[in-house]
């Protein structure tokens, strides 16, 4: 095995994106921890473009494979091309963005090869060659510290906005763009039938400069009449974590996170949500965060800027009773 | 069809947690655990198939005894029978180590689907139901929230999320392993008689030497993963905490937007 580490970038409309930048940084960091090289994988059809992109970034080597069964994503399409190039190379961790896209197929890519799996790191601590891993469990609640047990390939997945991309050092002499040697296992065995949107005509939250968004921890649709009255005092949309829409209490363009919007508010309230990692990253970006939420250690303190601890049906008529006096004043 | 519904007990991730002395895990003393989300939506698709089919869903868990109960839930709702992987030898076992003992047992019989849910609510490798397909040779998908079985079980049409609010629909050939997303579907309650009726269903217990797994292929054992720690998050930066009564907080925080952030 060599102590190299591949990136595997996933690219938007053909281009690196910001989340293959930082698929670069976390594994130039990474092979900067195993004393190896950093190496990246190009894959699609008509990508000499993003390869060329990808050379500009202080890398070893970067590798394409440039395939008309690559130009949309099936596993078998890009678990064919990319098993024989790390049989071969036998990198100590292979980099992924922890995307949706991703997800589905790092994990049988892993099998195809033989190697470990450690989805969704936040970061990872390097103390005399020996790397201790973070990642997130129990809805965020948690963070966990994970060691990598055994010999052999370890495919790693980064969360978002976990490894800089402003970070992924920039070379000073273009690296070498290599075709991958053996494209000849590339099957795709889904037959795509088509994209669809979801909801053509919904509601725009990410124009919205305030948010009232509600989870799991309102208790039901019955409850949202105090809600819509705090929007209407703050004069802000209504948004929603996942739960709220899965449980059909709010329709889903109402949705705001990793499967929904992403918003940036100046002002976003959060009532009743605990705050996990898939709402965060929707979220985050806004200016002022206000959680109120009756556990002291749900995620959400962490990003929000001002906090109350209490029954959210408590507080709440209180709060739009304070909005619309100190509006009125 | 004959379906396969794998699930997974997780503590309650709204329940008050704590760390466990030794620091590797959570404290499991007086926790309530729940059957994991994304899973119950899985059971519900797994059990409409079966009903339109005139099949049988069949549950399958592995864990301590604790995920009995789990079990028997899935039991009162409609499951026939349950596959309950128990043993010692299966604790501390990462994605590949349980997706490797799950296969061994769903490959003793020949099911025409396997559904899982997409993600555990505790640990949450979201890659359990795609390594079994790679163990199984079937084709997977995940994060699926639609689908249709076709040509009377010879393929599905699948409708799967991506990001930024799109979806993607495709076929797959069965079997196949197809990892559901919450919210595809309504679950149902046990309903009394389903309740009374569970006591009577099997529950099968296998452990590893009847899968034909040697310690060393299951539990931490089998794993490239291991927990060292597991501690809340330094809040560092967290939120000023506004205290009182709900009047008095409601009014700090008001003034604290107007005057501080200045946002209203």
């Amino acid at each position: 095995m060599s102590n190299n580490v591949w990136a595997v970038l996933q690219l938007r409309d053909g281009q690196v994106s910001r989340a293959a930048l930082e698929t670069i940084a976390a594994a130039q960091k990474l092979a900067a921890a195993t004393g190896g090289k950093a190496e990246a994988v190009v894959l699609g059809s008509g990508v000499a473009d993003a390869a060329t992109a990808a050379a500009g970034r202080d890398l070893a080597a970067v590798h394409v494979a440039d395939h008309a069964d690559l130009a949309g994503y099936t596993p078998g399409a890009f678990i064919g091309a990319l098993a024989p190039a790390l049989r071969a190379a036998q990198p100590a961790f292979v980099v992924f963005a922890h995307t949706y896209q991703t997800v589905d197929y790092a994990p049988r890519l892993a099998h195809e090869i033989g190697a470990g799996l450690l989805p969704q790191i936040t970061g990872f601590t390097s103390d005399a060659g020996s790397l201790l891993f973070s990642r997130p469990i129990l809805g965020g609640k948690l963070q966990a510290k994970v060691k990598v047990r055994g010999e052999g390939t370890v495919i790693v997945s980064i969360q978002s906005g976990a490894f800089s991309s402003d970070s992924a050092a920039v070379a000073s002499a273009p690296a070498p763009i290599q075709a991958l040697a053996d494209l000849s296992q590339i099957k795709p065995e889904r037959e795509i039938l088509g994209i669809e949107e979801v909801g053509g005509d919904q509601i725009d939250l990410t124009k919205s400069e305030i948010i009232v968004a509600v989870g799991r921890g309102i208790g039901g649709a019955d409850k949202l009449g105090p809600v819509e009255d705090l929007a209407k005092a703050l004069g802000a949309e209504i948004g929603a974590s996942r739960p709220v829409i899965d449980s059909g209490w709010l329709p889903r363009d109402r949705q705001i996170g990793s499967s929904g919007q992403t918003v940036a508010p100046k002002l976003y309230v959060a009532l009743g949500i605990s705050g996990a990692i898939q709402h965060l990253v929707g979220m985050k970006a806004s200016t002022c965060v206000v959680a109120i939420n009756k556990d002291p250690g749900a995620p959400i303190f962490a990003v929000a800027n001002y906090g109350i601890v209490g029954d959210v049906h408590e507080i709440l008529p209180a709060f739009t009773a304070a909005v619309k006096a100190a509006k009125g004043a | 069809m004959k379906v396969a519904v794998c699930i997974k007990q997780v503590p309650d991730v709204e329940a008050r947690l704590r760390v466990a002395k030794d620091g590797r895990w959570i404290d499991e003393e007086d926790l309530s655990f729940v059957t994991n989300e994304s899973d119950r939506y899985a059971l519900e698709e797994g059990l409409k198939i079966a009903e339109a089919t005139s099949g049988e869903v069949v549950v399958v868990s592995l864990g301590p005894d604790r995920v009995k109960d789990a079990l028997k839930k899935a039991l009162a709702v409609g499951a026939a029978r349950a596959m309950f992987l128990k043993d010692p030898a299966f604790a501390g076992g990462d994605a590949i180590a349980t997706a490797r003992a799950l296969a061994a047992a769903i490959r003793r019989e020949n099911f025409d689907l396997v559904l899982t849910g997409s993600q555990s609510d505790d640990v949450g490798y979201g890659s359990t139901g795609s390594l079994l397909a790679g163990h199984l040779g079937w084709p997977h998908a995940w994060l699926v929230i639609g689908l249709e079985i076709e040509a009377g079980g010879k393929t599905a049409q699948v409708k799967r999320e991506m990001e930024s609010g799109m979806n993607e629909i495709f076929r797959l050939n069965l079997p196949a392993v197809i990892e559901i997303q919450a919210g595809i579907n309504h679950p149902r309650y046990a309903s009394l008689k389903g309740i009374m009726g569970a006591n009577k269903k099997p529950i099968e217990e296998v452990n590893a030497e009847a899968l034909g797994l040697g310690a060393d292929a299951v539990g931490l054992a089998g794993s490239r993963l291991e927990i060292v720690s597991v501690a809340f998050p330094e809040s560092g930066t967290g939120a000023q905490i506004l205290t009182g009564d709900a009047a008095t907080a409601a009014q700090a925080l008001v003034n604290k937007l107007r005057q501080e952030a200045r946002v209203i």
